[in-house]
């Protein structure tokens, strides 16, 4: 392989960790706000360094505009989602979970 | 030495793996929000997987199956918080 595509594997096993980070986050905090936390922040950083990788890996021009468009198109996206989910969880009446409940919320 | 087409697709491979554990928290999640959440994450997650398989194989027209994918999960989760609560205007 070449350096460049050193680096854009490094990049895309940036992505994946935080990826794992999020999937991780996803089953192990305790109620709906703290996931939504790990799915938008975590999820969104590492779409965007897997998808800027392979933005680096197509040759053609419009394969690279294309993937470009996407990764604006998830960096937008995936925190107006996860909002507006976290707030209609909370127009729903549920409560936050705190420390003082024990393990199990 | 590993090939430059195969750690792509392994990568892609990791990040399936990523959506097949958020779809625990679909089948365990309490509240439906959790649901969407997960849902919204694996999607995410295959939304990388095909980016990375087309640039893998150098293919233009997975990234338009990819778009399409992306647009239809942000799509899911907004129609969903918008209509689980009674009175709307969730955005």
């Amino acid at each position: 392989m070449t350096p460049t595509e050193w680096g854009i594997v490094a990049l895309a096993l940036a992505g994946a960790f935080f990826g794992g980070v999020a999937a991780v986050g996803l089953v192990r905090l305790p109620d709906v706000y703290t996931r939504s936390h790990a799915a938008s922040k975590s999820d969104t950083l590492g779409a965007i360094l897997a998808i800027a990788a392979a933005a680096l890996a197509l040759q053609s021009g419009l394969s690279t505009a294309k993937s470009v468009f996407l990764l604006l198109f998830m960096f937008i996206t995936n925190p107006t989602a996860a909002h507006a989910v976290a707030r209609a969880a909370q127009d729903q009446g549920i409560e936050p979970w705190t420390a003082d409940e024990g393990d199990e919320p | 030495m590993v090939e430059f087409e195969t750690a792509l697709l392994a990568i892609a491979a990791a990040f399936v793996l990523f959506a097949v554990v958020a779809l625990y928290r679909v089948y365990d999640g309490p509240t439906t929000h959790d649901r969407v959440i997960a849902v919204n994450v694996a999607g995410t997650n295959t939304v990388i997987a095909i980016t990375l398989v087309a640039a893998a194989f150098q293919q233009s027209t997975f990234l338009d199956v990819a778009l399409v994918y992306a647009l239809l999960n942000f799509l899911l989760s907004i129609a969903f918080s918008k209509f689980n609560v009674e009175r709307g205007g969730v955005l």
